[in-house]
């Protein structure tokens, strides 16, 4: 079969043969390939090996630490014990902390990502805001705890309290907690903004049923880092919500206000991360040891939960909100 | 200015009297204005994107605004339901008015004016939410929580934009982005008749689709065209040819302002248009 078409794949006739599909493009760009390949997996891998030798080492060391009774009883000196009130006070901390910074947070976001502007008079306000932001996440964690002994224990006469604690936690974490809401609001697709107020529905309707909804996820992030370093903060808490071992909790006591019980945000409220400082520090007692891989062992579970159950909230408002 | 002022411009297509279709004279003869616009000029900065458009929409057609990319036809579109307002640095100046009322007055609510004037965009944007509350969407920012009342919505405004029998069955469990891209052009379609518009402006609504989607939506424009006052963009001549009812076109001048050239019957414009520029635009020469 003859063709002057060049159709034919054997290019009978053809002066200038193409080059063939098996030639190897440059031996440098190929090489360079592989070399990126096996760099990124290892870096990829050496990370998970890393996150799986710390889990794995705080397992082993907390087997046969943590129980049902070293979680729910109370401290002693004799002997292991337990740290109920400080296990309760970690998630205590977190709950009031995150009451306050993640309203705030996120309607800090909101204002940045659809209220800000960043041309005319306004525009230095919102300079200014970002300024601050910058400037109070680089201010050292300890230095936040130190504002906090000044204004909350000091200045105010409010002592160690599970408030002061958590303001300072709030200051140190609003700045992380309104660039992510903020991020995450902004990266909602233009054309679902539009086509919400082009249906005719106002700013503030377009921003509640449209953009936040959209943004649950990202929210959700900013929530679960917030959090993080609520569970792991130590430094802020040090000289605010107090460093000790609360002895025994009445959670029959209900007050807000007595300062002996637990539901109080006005009492000292030492968290996980704070008790693992100061036992190491001291290394007091026969069991410290056991008793701060337990507390490891413990916090790395409750980051874990608390992630997973944040992004399974986060899940179900979309849903509840994108539905009526 | 009174709306027979506009018809003393040399550009409108009333000046033009033989109609090509016998249609397109009755409209003429008892047409209804819905748009107009005076001397319309927008800027982005200092940019001018469009200069001096004066035109007038009759009720229940179709206007096309067809020209080259640049030549402002989205922008002069986005002045009807102000639109133009989102855009940091925009302003139009000039009248638009809407059954007589200049919607460009500081004290016209957009939100209102959107309800009336409706628009659907290029891409579709279906929002990430069931079918039944994409369409629910407008009248329930406006308070409609009558459960019965929107299902009776939703199942008209489905219903008219052609979508009803392909969706009826999962309305609720369905999301809108799960429909393919010609259904999703016609969810937002129904999306805007569910808040009762008089106007409906689309921007390209059928450039992103396949051929058979795009007719189905020309089928769907013409049927709407019996209640509504419709403006589309588009780059496709054809389809411009096929739906419309009037057609204006759109270049731009030589500091890259849009600017409207002619605007007349569809018919007429598509084989004797007035202008030159018209003509080879047509015809492919340039754009």
């Amino acid at each position: 079969m003859t063709s002057t078409t060049g159709r034919t794949l054997a290019g009978a006739g053809t002066p200038a043969p193409k080059p063939s599909l098996r030639r190897r493009s440059s031996r440098g760009s190929i090489l360079a390939d592989k070399a990126a390949t096996v760099v990124l997996w290892g870096t990829g891998a050496f990370v998970l090996l890393l996150l799986g030798a710390i889990i794995l080492h705080f397992a082993l060391a907390a087997w046969g630490v943590v129980s049902p009774s070293f979680l729910f009883s109370d401290p002693s000196d004799s002997s292991l014990g337990g740290i109920l009130p400080i296990l309760w006070n970690s998630i205590y901390m977190l709950v009031l902390t995150m009451l306050i910074a993640v309203p705030i947070g996120i309607l800090g976001g909101i204002y940045m990502s659809e209220y800000a502007r960043d041309t005319g008079p306004l525009g230095y306000v919102t300079a200014a805001i970002r300024f601050a932001e910058e400037s109070i996440s680089s201010v050292p964690s300890i230095v936040v705890g130190l504002f906090g002994l000044i204004l909350f224990v000091d200045t105010w006469h409010w002592g160690f309290s599970a408030l002061g604690g958590a303001l300072a936690l709030t200051l140190f974490n609003l700045p992380l907690m309104t660039r992510l809401a903020e991020q995450a609001l902004r990266a909602v697709p233009a054309g679902e903004r539009s086509a919400s107020l082009a249906l005719g529905a106002t700013k503030w309707q377009t921003i509640r049923h449209v953009v936040v909804p959209l943004a649950i996820p990202g929210l959700v992030t900013g929530v679960i880092l917030t959090a993080g370093r609520v569970f792991g903060e130590a430094a802020v808490l040090l000289f605010t919500s107090g460093i000790g071992t609360p002895a025994h909790y009445n959670f029959g006591n209900f007050s807000l206000t007595d300062p002996s019980s637990p539901w109080s945000p006005f009492r000292s409220a030492t968290t996980m991360s704070v008790y693992i400082y100061k036992l190491q520090s001291e290394g007091l007692g026969a069991y410290v040891n056991q008793i701060v891989d337990g507390c490891a062992a413990i916090l790395i579970s409750m980051v874990l939960i608390f992630n997973l159950g944040a992004r399974l909230v986060g899940r179900v408002l979309t849903r509840r909100m994108t539905a009526a | 200015m009174t709306a027979n002022a506009i018809y003393s411009e040399p550009l409108i297509r009333r000046v033009e009297v033989a109609a090509p279709r016998a249609q397109e004279a009755a409209i003429a003869e008892t047409a209804e204005i819905k748009i107009s616009t005076e001397h319309v000029s927008i800027s982005y900065g200092t940019r001018v994107a469009v200069r001096d458009v004066s035109l007038t929409v009759d009720a229940r057609s179709i206007l096309a605004l067809i020209g080259p990319s640049g030549s402002g036809k989205s922008t002069f579109l986005r002045c009807f339901n102000r639109m133009n307002d989102l855009i940091p640095g925009a302003s139009v100046t000039g009248d638009v008015c809407l059954d007589g009322e200049n919607v460009t007055d500081a004290d016209v609510s957009v939100v209102e004016l959107r309800r009336r004037v409706g628009m659907v965009f290029q891409r579709p944007n279906p929002f990430p939410m069931s079918i039944y509350e994409n369409v629910a969407y407008g009248p329930r920012r406006r308070g409609q929580n009558d459960k019965r009342k929107l299902d009776e919505l939703v199942e008209t405004s489905l219903k008219r934009a052609a979508l009803w029998d392909e969706v009826k069955d999962d309305l609720r469990r369905k999301s809108g982005l799960a429909l393919s891209g010609g259904q999703q052009q016609r969810l937002c379609i129904a999306r805007v008749l569910a808040t009762d518009p008089e106007v409906i402006l689309m921007d390209e609504p059928a450039s992103a689709l396949d051929p058979v989607s795009t007719l189905r939506i020309e089928e769907l424009m013409r049927e709407l065209r019996e209640a509504y006052t419709i403006v589309i963009v588009t780059h496709n001549m054809q389809q411009a040819a096929r739906v419309s009812d009037v057609t204006a076109f759109f270049t731009m001048a030589e500091d890259r302002a849009g600017y409207l050239v002619e605007v007349g019957p569809t018919g007429r414009i598509f084989t004797r248009p007035n202008e030159r520029l018209t003509e080879d635009y047509i015809s492919g020469r340039f754009g």
